[in-house]
């Protein structure tokens, strides 16, 4: 069951994870808006240690003025629900 | 995989990663040898422009692919539900006001079905640390001039949906049946790095 719904703004969780991961590291601490809902797919940082937990994959589009404090484009990145909070 | 390219550093680190993987008793030489074969038997840039000249035929095509592109992949004879390689196929669609170009900056993640092997600069990292950051600039250096008024939709392929860009049908090409329009397509017009 996806937690977050088409239009959610959420952020993406800060810190570096022990581990594996396909968190990008230049969305770390961001917030972004929730553009399309991936279904469940195995989670990578677990899937690495050989369990097969599956969770929904999201694609969460950024403005590049928030990433890189410039630009008019914006970059959408799919993340696992996991990744994720809602924005404050 | 025995053979081709022994002599550069990436083939040296996979041949030494395939002998500890064979090793372990994963996996054999000629199994790795049937899967790439299998790739390079369907996975070609010619899918990839089969299935936008079906769309900028046919419009209700056009409406499949863009809701759901495993099914339109399906439809059009490419592959299963999944493209038979388990990932999801988003297809965005290039018009006058928006502009999409596809990048995985964790790896090379890309299309393979429907575009074949990528191409090296899509995994340089040039490619994919810029394209983030500064796209307007890296598509004029592969002479795709912008309009300053074009939004630029950058996709980062960080999980499992692979994508697909289907980009807008050159002037002059009313009339033409999907086989020309398919000569029209390019792959990198399919990854967003050229307009046709």
């Amino acid at each position: 069951m996806a937690r977050f719904g088409i239009g959610a703004r959420v952020r993406a969780r800060a810190g570096d994870p022990a581990g594996h991961t396909r968190l990008p590291r230049y969305v770390r601490g961001q917030q972004g808006e929730i553009v399309d809902d991936h279904g469940s797919w195995p989670l990578p940082d677990e899937a690495v240690r050989g369990t097969a937990r599956t969770e929904p994959v999201y694609a969460v589009r950024f403005a590049a003025r928030d990433l890189w404090g410039a630009g008019s484009h914006s970059v959408t990145v799919d993340l696992w629900e996991s990744y994720l909070e809602e924005a404050q | 995989m025995s053979g081709d390219h022994a002599e550069l550093p990436a083939a040296a680190r996979v041949r030494q990663l395939e002998d500890q993987v064979i090793a372990a008793g994963l996996t054999t030489d000629a199994e790795l040898d049937e899967i790439l074969a299998a790739r390079y038997r369907t996975g070609s840039p010619a899918s990839g422009t089969r299935m936008v000249a079906r769309a900028w035929a046919n419009p209700g095509f056009l409406d499949r692919l863009l809701a759901d592109g495993n099914a339109a992949a399906a439809e059009a004879g490419f592959g299963g539900g999944d493209g038979g390689y388990g990932y999801r196929l988003k297809a965005v669609q290039n018009t006058a006001q928006r502009h999409n170009v596809i990048v995985c900056t964790l790896c090379s993640c890309y299309p393979t079905s429907l575009l074949g092997p990528s191409p090296s600069w899509y995994k340089s990292f040039a490619y994919r640390s810029r394209t983030v950051r500064e796209p307007r600039a890296v598509l004029a250096e592969f002479g795709l001039e912008l309009p300053a008024e074009t939004e630029i939709l950058v996709w980062d392929s960080s999980a499992e949906t692979r994508y697909l860009v289907v980009p807008a049908c050159p002037a002059g090409s009313a009339g033409l049946d999907e086989d020309a329009l398919a000569l029209l397509v390019t792959r990198d017009g399919m990854i967003g790095t050229a307009a046709l």
